[in-house]
C-alpha cells in the first residue's frame, strides 16, 4: 500500500507543493537562522580558535569573555611559569588601538602583541610574507579583509575604488609608525574590527602607557599533563583564572548569549520558521487528508486496517518532510556558499542540520497526528453516502 | 426450502437506531432478509428507508444493534475490529454510487487495489488489474486516470476493483444512479454478466427502477422494514 500512499501524495500536485513549501520554508529558516546564529557565536571566540598552540589560557580572575581585558602585572608570567606541569608559557597583548589611515581619518584595531621570542599565538594562515617578518623593525601584520576594507587606502578620486594594503604599507597606530610586512587570515571577530599582529614589546610601545599591559598568559602544558589539570593548578597557584582553550570559548560564547540579544532574536526568527512551517504543512496535509476521507474510507471498507492507514499516512508526511528538508537545506547551504565572503557569519555545523531535521520530522509528526485521528475515527460507511 | 449452504447472506431480527433518546432516529427495525448463493438480490424503496444501512450491515462496516447478520456463514458482528476488516477485504467486493476511484491512481491500478490491501505485490496485482478491465470491456483504457474516464467507465472500473479479488459477495451501492439510461443499463449488463455465478452473491441497492429487470429476487424495503420479497418488478406493482 506504501505505493497507493505515495501517488495520493504526490497526485494532489496544489497540495503535494503546499505541504513542501511548508517544510521548506521551516527547513530553511530554521537551518539559515541557526547557522547565522552559529556563525555569530563563532566570532565571539574566533581568536581563541585561531590560536591553537595555547593549552590553557590565564588570565584576571574577573574576565568574563575575550575580549574583556583586565591587564595583569608582567610579573604573573614568571609566576605561571613556576607552575609544575607548565611547558611553557608567553605574554599575550590585546587591545583596541586606533590606527590612523592616509587619508587622516582613524579605525579602530585590535592590536595582538605575540612573545618576541616564539611569536607563540601568531595568526593561522598566512595570505603574504611570514610570521618572522614581524622581527624586522616596525612591522606588523594585517588582516587581509580588514587590508582590503577598513584599512585600504581611500580612493584618489570621489567614487573610484580604494587601493587594498599591501606589504611594505604604512600606517600610525597610535602615533607610532607601523610597517606591513604580511597579510594574514583570520577568524572574523564579533565587532568586525581589523585585527593587526605585532611582537608583544612593539604591542607595547604602541599602546597607551598604563602600569599594567599584559592581557593573557598563554600556557603550553607539559607532554601527558591533563589540561583542565593544569589550570585548576594554575588557578590555585597563582590566584589567575586559568581555563583551556574550549573552557575559555564556553565561557565567551556564554557571556555574549547572557548579556546580548543575539538568542532571542535569533530564536525569535528560528521560532517563526518552525511555526509558520508547522501552519502551512500541518493545515496543508490535514486538508490533502480531509479531500481524500472518502477514498481513506473505501480504502477501510475494502479491508484496509487502521495499522496500514497509519502507515501510509506517515509515509506520505515523512516523504513530504524529506524532500522538504532536503530543499531547505540546499537553499540554505547555497546561501551559505553565496555569501562566504561577505561579512555575513554563516557556520553550518552538523548538529544545526541534525536539530533542523528535528524540527522538521516534529512538524511532520504533528501534521500526521491530526490527519491521523481523522482517518482512525473514520467510519467506513461513509462511502456509502452520496 | 434454503438451506444454510445455499444461502449467501442471513439476517434476522437486525435493528439499527442512530442517535439516542428524543433525537433517536430508527433506520432498521426487525429485518429478515436472505440473499442466496449465485443471487442477485436489490433492496429498493424510497429514500430514507433503510436501504444504505442494510447493506453496510451485510457488508461488515456497521453494527447492527439487535438481530443477527452472517455472510456465508460468519457472525460478521461477533468479529474482532481487525478480523472484521481481513473479512471485508477478502470477503466483500464494492461498487460504490460515487465509484471513489483514487483519482492519482490509473484504471488498472485502481481495479489493483483490493489485491495490494491483501498485500498481493504491485506488478502482480497491476497485471490482474489489467486482466480485470478486459472483462468488463475497458482494457484499453487500462492507463488512464479517473478523470480522463466517463461515468460509465469510472463504474466499470469501479465493478472491475470490486471483481478483482474473487470475493463471495458483492455490494453495490445505487450503481446506476450517477449513469444515463443507457450507460446504467450497460453497467447492469456488465454485472450481470460478470459478478453473478456459482457461489457469488451480489447484494444491490438502488431506486432506479429501469435495472429491477437484472434482478433475482427485489426486497422492497419501506420505513426501516422488509414489506415484500418479489421475483419480479411487475410484482413489485401488483
Amino acid at each position: 500500500m506504501n505505493f497507493v500512499a505515495l501517488k495520493m501524495l504526490v497526485g494532489d500536485r496544489a497540495k503535494y507543493i503546499g505541504i513542501l513549501i511548508g517544510l521548506t520554508f521551516a527547513s530553511l529558516l530554521i537551518t539559515q537562522q541557526s547557522s547565522i546564529f552559529w556563525g555569530l557565536m563563532c566570532r565571539t571566540f574566533g581568536q581563541i580558535s585561531d590560536m591553537g598552540q595555547p593549552d590553557v589560557w590565564v588570565m584576571d580572575r574577573k574576565v568574563q569573555f575575550i575580549d574583556d581585558v583586565k591587564p595583569l602585572q608582567s610579573t604573573e608570567l614568571y609566576r605561571v611559569r613556576g607552575v609544575e606541569g607548565v611547558e611553557w608559557a608567553a605574554p599575550l597583548y590585546k587591545g583596541l588601538l586606533k590606527a590612523r589611515l592616509s587619508n587622516g581619518s582613524f579605525q579602530t584595531v585590535i592590536c595582538l602583541g605575540l612573545d618576541d621570542s616564539t611569536l607563540i599565538g601568531g595568526p593561522p594562515e598566512m595570505v603574504e610574507g611570514k610570521l618572522e617578518d614581524l622581527r624586522r623593525a616596525e612591522g606588523v601584520i594585517v588582516d587581509v579583509v580588514a587590508a582590503n576594507g577598513k584599512l585600504a587606502k581611500p580612493a584618489a578620486t570621489e567614487g573610484g575604488a580604494p587601493t587594498p594594503l599591501h606589504v611594505g604599507d604604512t600606517l600610525e597606530i597610535n602615533d607610532h609608525r607601523a610597517v606591513v610586512v604580511g597579510l594574514c587570515r583570520v577568524s572574523r571577530t564579533f565587532q568586525s574590527q581589523p585585527v593587526v599582529f605585532t611582537t608583544y614589546s612593539r604591542a607595547t610601545t604602541f599602546a597607551p602607557r598604563e602600569r599594567k599591559l599584559l592581557s593573557f598568559v598563554l600556557v603550553g602544558a607539559k607532554p601527558g599533563v591533563d589540561h583542565a589539570e593544569l589550570g585548576k593548578r594554575i588557578r590555585a597557584a597563582t590566584g589567575l583564572a586559568a581555563w583551556t582553550a574550549d573552557e575559555f570559548k564556553a565561557m565567551t560564547m556564554k557571556y555574549f548569549l547572557k548579556y546580548t540579544g543575539i538568542p532571542v532574536n535569533f530564536g525569535m526568527a528560528v521560532l517563526l520558521g518552525f511555526l509558520i512551517g508547522t501552519v502551512i504543512a500541518g493545515q496543508t496535509f490535514y486538508s490533502f487528508t480531509l479531500e481524500n476521507i472518502r477514498q481513506f474510507g473505501a480504502l477501510k471498507a475494502m479491508g484496509t486496517g487502521n495499522g496500514t492507514l497509519l502507515r501510509m499516512i506517515l509515509l506520505q508526511s515523512l516523504l513530504a518532510g524529506t524532500i522538504g528538508y532536503g530543499i531547505g537545506v540546499g537553499l540554505a547551504s547555497a546561501f551559505g556558499l553565496l555569501t562566504r565572503n561577505t561579512e555575513l557569519a554563516f557556520r553550518m555545523p552538523w548538529w544545526v542540520l541534525a536539530a533542523s531535521a528535528g524540527a522538521v520530522l516534529f512538524i511532520c509528526m504533528l501534521s500526521a497526528l491530526l490527519s491521523i485521528r481523522k482517518v482512525m475515527r473514520l467510519e467506513p460507511a461513509i462511502v456509502f453516502k452520496s | 426450502m434454503i438451506t444454510a449452504v445455499d444461502e449467501a447472506v442471513v439476517c434476522r431480527g437486525v435493528t439499527k437506531t442512530y442517535g439516542a433518546g428524543p433525537d433517536a432516529v430508527p433506520a432498521l427495525r426487525g429485518i429478515d432478509l436472505e440473499v442466496k448463493s449465485g443471487e442477485l438480490m436489490m433492496l429498493v424503496g424510497p429514500s430514507g428507508c433503510g436501504k444504505t444501512t442494510l447493506i453496510s450491515v451485510i457488508a461488515g462496516i456497521l453494527d447492527q444493534d439487535e438481530g443477527t447478520c452472517s455472510v456465508f456463514g460468519e457472525d460478521v458482528k461477533q468479529l474482532s475490529p481487525r478480523a472484521k476488516t481481513a473479512f471485508r477485504g477478502r470477503t466483500v467486493g464494492f461498487v460504490f454510487q460515487a465509484f471513489n476511484l483514487l483519482p492519482a491512481l490509473n484504471a488498472a491500478e485502481n481495479v489493483a487495489v483490493p489485491l495490494l490491501i491483501q498485500g498481493v505485490p504491485r506488478k502482480e496485482a497491476v497485471a490482474r488489474g489489467r486482466d480485470v478491465l478486459e472483462r468488463v470491456g475497458i482494457g484499453n483504457r487500462w492507463r488512464s486516470l479517473p478523470s480522463q474516464l466517463s461515468g460509465g467507465q469510472q463504474q466499470r472500473v469501479a465493478i472491475g476493483r470490486a471483481l478483482v479479488h474473487d470475493p463471495k459477495l458483492i455490494v453495490c451501492d445505487e450503481p446506476t444512479s450517477s449513469l444515463d439510461q443507457e450507460t446504467g443499463h450497460k453497467v447492469m449488463e456488465i454485472l450481470r454478466a460478470v459478478a453473478v455465478g456459482p457461489g457469488r452473491s451480489l447484494v444491490i441497492v438502488t431506486h432506479d427502477a429501469r435495472v429491477f429487470e437484472f434482478a433475482d429476487r427485489i426486497a422492497k424495503m419501506n420505513d426501516g422494514r422488509i414489506e415484500r420479497v418479489v421475483s419480479s418488478p411487475k410484482d413489485l406493482r401488483s
